[in-house]
C-alpha cells in the first residue's frame, strides 16, 4: 500500500488529498509565499530603476551645470565671484526647478555678459536639458517646483476670471510691467520686459520665483487660480486688436503726444507754411 | 523841459495841443513791393487747367463722402484688415479714411484756388487812430454830467447812501457762500482705518496674510481688512478709505533691514509694512526692486529704500513712506499693532 502510494505522480498526489484537512492551510502558505516571493522580485527592481533614471537626470544635471553655468554660479552652485570681489552669479541653493526652468527656459540664463539686466533670447538647451538642470538644481535643496499643466492652463477660463485676473494685474504688475503688459523702464538701465508672447509656464514661475528685480507673488499669496487669471488677462490682451490700426506700443500719453506733437503738429505747421507761401510768379510780367 | 523832450518819441513840428501824435518812423517804410503776376494771370490755359485741378479736388471730396456713406453699411462692423504688423477694423478705417480726405481735399482745393486763381494785388489798410476826438469827449462827459444832474444822485443823498449800501452787502452772500468749500477735514488727513489688531489682506482677494505665506523678496499689494464692510455702505467711501490706506508689504532678509530706533519691533521675520501713497503728491506705488528694497514712484521717480526705514534717496520727496507697525494675532495672521504713526500720503499746510 505504502509503495504504491509513493509511485503517486505528484499531481494525483495533490489531487487525491485536496480534501484533506490541512489542504486549505497548505493552500494559504503556498499562496503568501508565492505573493512574497513575486512582490520581492519585481518592487524593488521598480523602484530602483526610479531612481536611477532621476539620478541620471540629476548627474546629467550636474555636467551640464559644470560646463554651462559653474564659471559665474560656483562648481556646486553657491555662488561665485568674479575675481574682482564683486558677485558674478548668485548662489542657486533653494531657487527651485521652477527658476531654472524660467531662467533657462527663456534663454535668459546662461547670461551672454553680465550687465544692468540679462535679457530674454533664444534658449540654449533643449527641453530634456533644461529638465536635467532643473532636476539638479532641485535637487540640492528644496525650492519651487515647475508647475504642473493645469495650473496655468487658461482653455477653460471664464470671462469673469479674465476680469479678476486684469483686476489683479492692475494692483500688482502694471506699477513696471505697463498696463498693457509692454514693459517699462527702471532705474540704473534695468527694465521690465514686455509680457506679451510670453509662455504661460514662464507668467506662472516669474510671479512664483520673482527673477532679477521682480518680487515675488507666493503660491499663499496670489494663489495658483489668481495666477491662471492674470495668465488669461494677459493672453486676452495679446488677442486684443488695436481698433485705430496704430497701437503705438500701448505705452499711453508718452508714445501718443509724440505722434501728436511731432506728426500731427508737424503736418499743421507744413499745410500753414504751404498757405502763406507766394506762388510761383511768371517773371518779368509786371502789372500795369 | 527840452532834457525832458529828447527822451519823448519826436513830435512834427506843426502839432498843437490837440493834434495827433505821429511817431517818426524807426526804418523808412519801402512801401508795398511792386506786384508780380502770376502765371495763371497771364496765361489763361494755365488758369483753366487749375480750374480743373480745383473742381477735381471738389469733386472728388463730394465723391468720397458719398464713399463713406456706402463704407459705412456696405463694410461689416467686424471685419477686420491686417497690414503687417498693423490691424484695425475695417469699417472705421475706411469711413475714417474716406471722411478725412474729403475734408483734406475741400480743403487744398480751397487754398489752391485762393493763391491761383484769386486777386492777389497787395493792399495796405491802416490802422485807425484809437483815441476819440475832442468833440466826441466833450460830449461824452457833457451826457454823463448831465444824466447825475438828472437822476439827482448828488442831491438825493438817502438814495445813494441806501445804494451804497445795499450794494456792499451783496458782496456778504458771495463770502458766506465759501463757507461750502468746508466743512474743514479736522483730523481727517491724520488718520486713515487701520488700528490696532486690524488683518492685512490681499488687497482685490482679501485673503488674510500669514507671515509663512511669504518668501524672501515677496511683494503684496495689501489693504485694511475692515475695508469690505465700507463697500457695502458706501462705494465713494470705500474709494476714500482705500486711497489712504493703501499698503505695500514685503519680506527683507532681516540681517538687510535697519531697523529705525524705536521701530525695532514693527516688523515680523523681516516683513515690513509702508503706506503705498507716496509722499510727495499722493501718486500710488509699489514699483519694487526685491534686489535693492528700492520702490520707485513711477510719476516723479521719487525712490525710497524699504530696507532703511523707507528713506528718500532720489527723487523729489520730501518724507520717507509711513511705516505701519505689524504683529501677528492668535490665528496666525498678520494684523497692524496700531494705525500709521504719521499722516499717510502728501505734505499739507498744518503739518508742514
Amino acid at each position: 500500500m505504502s509503495e504504491k502510494r509513493l509511485s503517486l505522480s505528484p499531481a494525483r498526489f495533490l489531487s487525491a488529498r485536496r480534501r484533506h484537512r490541512s489542504a486549505g492551510l497548505v493552500v494559504l502558505l503556498f499562496g503568501l509565499l508565492a505573493v512574497g516571493s513575486a512582490y520581492s522580485a519585481f518592487a524593488p527592481d521598480n523602484a530602483v530603476a526610479d531612481n536611477t533614471a532621476q539620478s541620471q537626470q540629476i548627474e546629467e544635471g550636474k555636467k551640464l551645470f559644470a560646463v554651462g553655468c559653474a564659471s559665474c554660479h560656483g562648481l556646486n552652485a553657491e555662488g561665485g565671484g568674479n575675481g574682482e570681489g564683486k558677485e558674478a552669479g548668485p548662489s542657486l541653493i533653494g531657487v527651485g526647478a521652477a527658476a531654472v526652468d524660467f531662467q533657462v527656459g527663456t534663454g535668459r540664463m546662461p547670461a551672454m555678459q553680465p550687465g544692468a539686466q540679462i535679457p530674454r533670447k533664444t534658449p540654449s538647451y533643449t527641453p530634456a536639458e533644461i529638465e536635467a538642470l532643473a532636476a539638479y538644481v532641485a535637487s540640492l535643496a528644496p525650492g519651487p517646483a515647475v508647475p504642473a499643466e493645469e495650473s496655468y492652463d487658461i482653455s477653460k477660463v471664464t470671462d469673469e476670471q479674465v476680469t479678476r485676473g486684469g483686476e489683479l494685474f492692475r494692483t500688482n504688475c502694471t506699477a513696471c510691467h505697463n498696463f498693457a503688459g509692454k514693459g517699462g523702464a527702471l532705474p540704473n538701465g534695468r527694465y521690465a520686459p514686455s509680457l506679451m508672447n510670453v509662455d504661460p509656464k514662464h507668467i506662472y514661475e516669474a510671479m512664483l520665483t520673482g527673477p532679477q528685480q521682480m518680487p515675488v507673488f507666493s503660491d499663499q499669496v496670489l494663489q495658483p487660480d489668481d495666477k491662471r487669471d492674470v495668465i488669461a488677462y494677459l493672453k486676452a490682451l495679446e488677442e486684443q486688436k488695436d481698433p485705430g490700426g496704430f497701437g503705438l506700443g500701448r505705452l499711453g500719453p508718452v508714445s501718443e503726444g509724440l505722434w501728436g506733437w511731432l506728426v500731427g503738429i508737424g503736418l499743421l505747421v507744413g499745410v500753414a507754411v504751404w498757405i502763406g507761401a507766394k506762388g510761383v510768379k511768371a517773371k518779368g510780367a509786371k502789372a500795369e | 523841459m527840452n532834457d525832458e523832450k529828447a527822451n519823448l518819441p519826436a513830435v512834427s513840428a506843426e502839432q498843437g495841443h490837440d493834434s495827433q501824435v505821429v511817431l517818426a518812423e524807426p526804418i523808412p517804410d519801402p512801401g508795398i513791393e511792386p506786384h508780380e503776376l502770376r502765371i495763371t494771370d497771364i496765361d489763361p490755359k494755365a488758369a483753366d487747367r487749375v480750374e480743373r485741378q480745383v473742381s477735381t479736388m471738389f469733386g472728388l471730396a463730394g465723391l468720397l463722402a458719398l464713399g463713406s456713406c456706402v463704407a459705412y453699411f456696405a463694410i461689416p462692423r467686424d471685419a477686420t484688415l491686417v497690414f503687417g504688423p498693423l490691424t484695425g477694423n475695417a469699417n472705421n478705417l475706411a469711413l475714417g479714411l474716406c471722411l478725412g480726405l474729403s475734408l483734406f481735399l475741400i480743403g487744398i482745393g480751397a487754398i489752391q484756388w485762393a493763391k491761383k486763381l484769386m486777386v492777389d494785388t497787395e493792399i495796405a489798410e491802416e490802422r485807425h487812430d484809437a483815441h476819440s476826438t475832442p468833440q466826441q469827449k466833450t460830449e461824452i462827459i457833457d451826457a454823463f454830467q448831465e444824466g447825475v444832474a438828472e437822476s439827482g444822485f448828488t442831491r438825493r443823498k438817502m438814495i445813494r447812501r441806501s445804494l451804497i449800501a445795499a450794494m456792499g452787502l451783496l458782496g456778504l452772500p458771495a463770502i458766506v457762500l465759501l463757507r461750502d468749500l468746508g466743512p474743514l477735514p479736522g483730523r481727517a488727513l491724520y488718520n486713515t482705518i487701520w488700528a490696532k489688531g486690524i488683518r492685512v489682506v490681499n488687497d482685490v482677494t482679501l485673503r488674510p496674510i500669514k507671515p509663512s505665506d511669504l518668501i524672501v523678496g515677496q511683494l503684496v499689494n495689501a489693504a485694511p481688512a475692515n475695508l469690505e464692510p465700507i463697500l457695502e455702505e458706501s462705494h465713494t467711501e470705500y474709494q476714500n478709505a482705500k486711497a489712504k490706506a493703501a499698503v505695500i508689504v514685503v519680506r527683507i532678509e532681516p540681517d538687510k533691514i535697519r531697523a529705525q530706533a524705536g521701530r525695532e519691533n514693527w516688523g515680523v521675520d523681516g516683513i515690513l509694512c509702508y503706506s503705498k501713497i507716496c509722499t510727495h503728491v499722493g501718486c500710488p506705488i509699489s514699483l519694487y526692486e526685491q534686489t535693492t528694497h528700492h520702490v520707485l514712484c513711477p510719476c516723479h521717480q521719487s525712490t525710497f529704500d524699504l530696507a532703511d526705514g523707507a528713506k528718500v534717496i532720489f527723487g523729489p520727496a520730501a518724507r520717507p513712506l509711513p511705516q505701519l507697525p505689524l504683529a501677528v494675532d492668535s490665528e496666525g495672521y498678520l494684523v497692524a499693532q496700531s494705525g500709521f504713526t504719521e499722516p499717510v500720503g502728501a505734505s499739507f499746510w498744518e503739518r508742514g
